[in-house]
């Protein structure tokens, strides 16, 4: 599959009156057409400014890139002025965000908001957009579109706005469409519903996504790959099924650990103890090391380099150096996937 | 857990109604009737508006009842009561709040904000013995000693529902009230709040009622599980029978439409997708609350609201399709 976006060492800090916070340190990956990258973390974790970063939304100052490139389509985008990147959003890369309340404007109808990108960027009439506009609503599941779009947000259901969000985003037909959290602020029967719209819409547009999400659930559901991000760092990348059943890295073990299984019962959660780490002084070493209950000397003074296992999976931890004791994963640890049953 | 099936709660009927204005009345608890038992987890799921949040104030005596009555051992809570029967009830019943950020006084210190129960209490003589108490509770929370002398916004949120919960603790109470007090935490710190919660269950025989949409999370730390839709109790099991054989169809959709960590099972499963959103419950529907989503809906469900029956021992369900067939 063809490579869109590659991201290479992406470092972004913010200025605060405090210290500078390094949210992004020396980020680096790949996205292909047609495929799903879910980024996951924890509050705190990174995985927003770098979506934002890939978007020129961060906004500077406070904000500021300090190393690294973010190519797309073979250009660089870090370069870009505000002008060029006005053409790329909303119509080369769109973005949903996670409440669709406050990403929508208040003022405009949703037909309004759908046809403004589809005005500017594909030079469309009025008329031709407003056509358009209750197309795409169709497409994104509302029902009686010619209604619904004369109307504003707040005469929508979270789920409908949600529904409306995708299909202002989808409008361009961009080439990345990266959710942010999108079903987050959503009750789960409304997850399941949004979830479906956008993996068929997927497969219909070919749309590569870059699905950011806490939810290693949706994780199972949605992605093709996955990249755990820790601390401003990523730690660990694979496929969806190296993340699950052949995970390397303890804060990934950590994560599996702390999710309920709703198939078991009476087992106490794996919980990680400890908090993040503070990303205006953050450690030297590996970002986990003080929550890790395998960490040794080395780990809190070098950051480890990324191990290739395999050719998708890569994994920043000094217990995959040849020297360091070989350290099984914990039992829960779904190990080649055997315990499915169905 | 549960050793003894003593009543600690009885709830009948208990509805709770809002007016919006002269025509409008938004029926957010509609007639729950459930008992929780002492030393258990009686946990409540249900979608953002389904009356769960409410349902725990009612109970509580944070809302007064709009009909039907809350029995807390022996006693009601929503009766008139003296001063002292009040302060006397109020130490018994706890309530740990969804967002610690916005349930901690900011002015306040850590210990005097746990302590302050204490001093309404009159639990310490003197000083040295509130100091002792905060100390102690500072320790069972996992927090240290000099974390008392701070503010809340000194502390991350996992920190603060410790807090939060060492409130509650501080009056000694038999009942606590968690309303989604994992919801905005990250992954690794909702477990470590969970166990912490279910270790001091084990060592105090606290019962608590958990209220969360997080079926998930629900069902791990509860015994018994209650589903509420539109201010309706839809279907009542213990947690493993609610999983291995939930009855309502809304229950099945919800159990559905989680999805689960592990890619293999999400891309064999079938999945319930509910068309739609929960109805306004300002104008509920006719019948049954469910049936304008409700896969298997039929005629008379638009007709005639469906009885809570217990339809196996302990599993209770209000559908027309369970209804003469136990």
């Amino acid at each position: 599959m063809k490579k869109i976006l590659s991201v290479k060492n992406l470092s972004v800090s913010f200025e605060t009156y405090k210290a500078e916070v390094k949210a992004v340190r020396d980020v680096s990956f790949d996205l292909h057409e047609k495929e799903t990258l879910a980024i996951v973390g924890e509050s705190g974790s990174g995985k927003s400014v770098t979506a934002q970063s890939v978007m020129r939304l961060v906004p500077m100052p406070p904000g500021k890139f300090v190393g690294g490139s973010i190519i797309f389509d073979g250009e660089e985008l870090i370069d870009k002025s505000e002008k060029q990147m006005e053409s790329i959003r909303g119509k080369e890369i769109g973005m949903i965000f996670q409440d669709p309340m406050t990403s929508l404007n208040p003022t405009m109808t949703i037909g309004k908001q759908i046809a403004e990108g589809l005005i500017k960027h594909q030079n469309m009439s009025k008329k031709d957009a407003h056509a358009r506009g209750i197309e795409l609503l169709k497409q994104v599941g509302i029902p009686n579109p010619e209604k619904r779009i004369n109307q504003y947000p707040h005469e929508f259901s979270g789920g409908m706005r949600q529904r409306a969000m995708i299909a202002i985003a989808l409008a361009c037909n961009p080439k990345i469409l990266i959710a942010d959290e999108p079903t987050t602020a959503l009750d789960v029967t409304i997850q399941a519903q949004i979830l479906d719209l956008m993996k068929q819409l997927q497969e219909e547009t070919g749309t590569a996504i870059i699905l950011i999400t806490h939810d290693l659930g949706v994780v199972a559901n949605s992605a093709h790959r996955v990249a755990v991000m820790y601390g401003g760092k990523i730690v660990e990348t694979g496929s969806v099924e190296e993340i699950f059943y052949n995970p390397k890295h303890p804060y990934t073990w950590g994560l599996l650990g702390s999710m309920p299984k709703l198939d078991q019962h009476d087992e106490k959660l794996k919980a990680i103890p400890g908090s993040p780490p503070d990303l205006a002084d953050p450690p030297k070493g590996c970002p986990f090391a003080a929550r890790c209950p395998f960490a040794m000397k080395v780990c809190g003074e070098h950051m480890p380099e990324h191990y290739e296992l395999s050719d998708t999976q890569k994994t920043a931890c000094w217990l995959l150096h040849e020297g360091a004791p070989k350290v099984e994963p914990p039992e829960f640890v779904n190990v080649g996937g055997s315990k499915v049953n169905g | 857990m549960v050793k003894t099936k003593e009543k600690l709660i009885e709830i009948k009927d208990l509805k709770r109604y809002f007016k919006i204005d002269r025509k409008n009345i938004l029926k957010a608890v509609d007639g729950l009737t459930f008992d929780i038992f002492k030393g258990e987890t009686f946990g409540l799921v249900g979608e953002s508006g389904c009356g769960k949040s409410t349902a725990g104030r009612t109970i509580m005596g944070l809302y007064q009842a709009t009909g039907g009555e809350v029995v807390f051992k022996g006693a009601s809570v929503h009766e008139k009561k003296s001063k002292k029967e009040l302060k006397e009830l109020t130490r018994r019943m706890q309530m740990i709040f969804q967002d610690p950020y916005a349930s901690l006084n900011p002015r306040m210190t850590v210990k005097d904000i746990i302590a302050e129960g204490i001093d309404i209490h009159g639990l310490a003589k003197t000083k040295e013995e509130r100091e002792e108490r905060v100390l102690e509770l500072l320790e069972t929370v996992g927090l240290n000693a000099d974390h008392g002398n701070r503010y809340p916004h000194e502390f991350s949120g996992g920190q603060r529902q410790r807090i939060g919960i060492a409130r509650a603790l501080a009056v000694n109470p038999d009942f606590i009230v968690a309303d989604e007090p994992i919801s905005a935490l990250d992954v690794s710190i909702q477990a470590q709040v969970v166990n912490l919660l279910q270790e001091l269950q084990h060592e105090r025989g606290l019962t608590y009622l958990f209220i969360a949409h997080d079926l998930s999370m629900v069902k791990h730390i509860s015994d018994r599980v209650g589903v509420m839709y539109l201010g309706n109790m839809v279907e009542i099991a213990t947690s493993e029978e609610l999983y291995e054989d939930p009855l309502h169809p809304y229950t099945k959709a919800l159990l559905s439409a989680i999805p689960i960590p592990d890619p293999q099972v999400e891309r064999s499963r079938e999945r319930i997708i509910l068309e739609g959103d929960v109805p306004s419950p300002i104008n509920p529907p006719s019948g049954c609350p469910f049936r304008t989503r409700c896969p298997m809906a039929m005629e008379i469900c638009s007709q005639v609201k469906p009885d809570f029956i217990e339809h196996k021992k302990d599993h209770w369900v209000a559908c027309h399709l369970f209804e003469g067939k136990n």
